[in-house]
């Protein structure tokens, strides 16, 4: 990233440097992990109940897990309750696949007021996007690469 | 394995990848979308080189429940289906494991956005 910028901004950015406030960078870590770890929590909780109530396998639940965990983070965003535990759980509320819900449904409702095709249809995948994009492309290469090694 | 020790194993494995997460953050110049990103391929690799699934085995939700998991099960879906239907399985395969993700925050995400209103 830096090797784009041109003299100024490298200039600038010195000149930035020693002047920004350092990064809590063990806070947000425990807490990154504290957060992190609750939400895995709280789905091999969900996990166990479709286990013992559905008579799932334990990888057959899987799925069925974060259907119900996206629900939850869908109807906590709408509510508001996710965005200020996002800003106390930073990476923690993100890197779950409750954060995933969490930008579709913020970026939904940020554009609400264009319209539903243009506004929530067009923007629901703004921020989720590259990573479904980036995900279904290394997948791509990564099953291709598995395919030709096992069959050739 | 009994299933008490695969809460304390989601619940370490989880928060350690969210701690992976938070690192790339604070340590680089990456924005969260390029986080994301490198969490999804990491994923995606990792099952490539058939270490996910030992990872699901130990940590259960602690392993399927981050992003990471979204690029795992995108693989995993490819190639079972690549299995019974040669190479084209490839790609009609790609979202047969991830449908549920995918769809749940498509419509409880529209859903929301129906009801709510934007806040801040």
């Amino acid at each position: 990233m830096s090797a784009q910028l041109g003299t100024r901004q490298k200039q600038y950015q010195q000149f930035l440097k020693g002047r920004q406030p350092a990064r809590p960078v063990l806070k947000n870590s425990l807490r990154a992990f504290l957060a992190g770890g609750a939400i895995c929590l709280l789905g091999q909780g969900i996990q166990e109940l479709f286990v013992h109530y559905f008579h799932m396998s334990e990888k057959m639940a899987g799925n069925p897990t974060v259907a119900v965990l996206i629900m939850i983070s869908a109807i906590f965003t709408g509510l508001g309750f996710y965005d200020m535990f996002s800003q106390w759980a930073g990476a923690g509320s993100a890197v779950p696949v409750t954060g995933f819900a969490n930008a579709v449904t913020s970026a939904a409702l940020e554009h609400k007021t264009e319209g539903y095709v243009v506004g929530i249809g067009s923007n629901m995948f703004k921020v989720a996007g590259p990573v479904i994009v980036f995900g279904v492309v290394a997948a791509f290469f990564v099953g291709l690469a598995r395919y030709l090694i096992l069959h050739l | 394995m009994p299933h008490p020790i695969l809460f304390l194993t989601a619940f370490v494995v989880g928060g350690l990848i969210c701690v992976i997460g938070q690192l790339l953050l604070d340590l680089t110049t990456l924005t969260p979308a390029h986080v994301m990103t490198i969490l999804v391929v990491g994923g995606a690799v990792l099952d490539g080189l058939g270490w996910y699934d030992p990872l699901i085995k130990f940590a259960g939700a602690g392993a399927t429940v981050p992003i990471t998991s979204f690029g795992n099960a995108l693989v995993h879906g490819a190639m079972a289906e690549a299995q019974q239907y040669g190479i084209i399985g490839l790609i009609t395969g790609i979202f047969e494991v991830t449908s549920a993700g995918i769809s749940a925050a498509i419509i409880f995400g529209f859903l929301t956005a129906l009801f709510a209103r934007a806040r801040g």
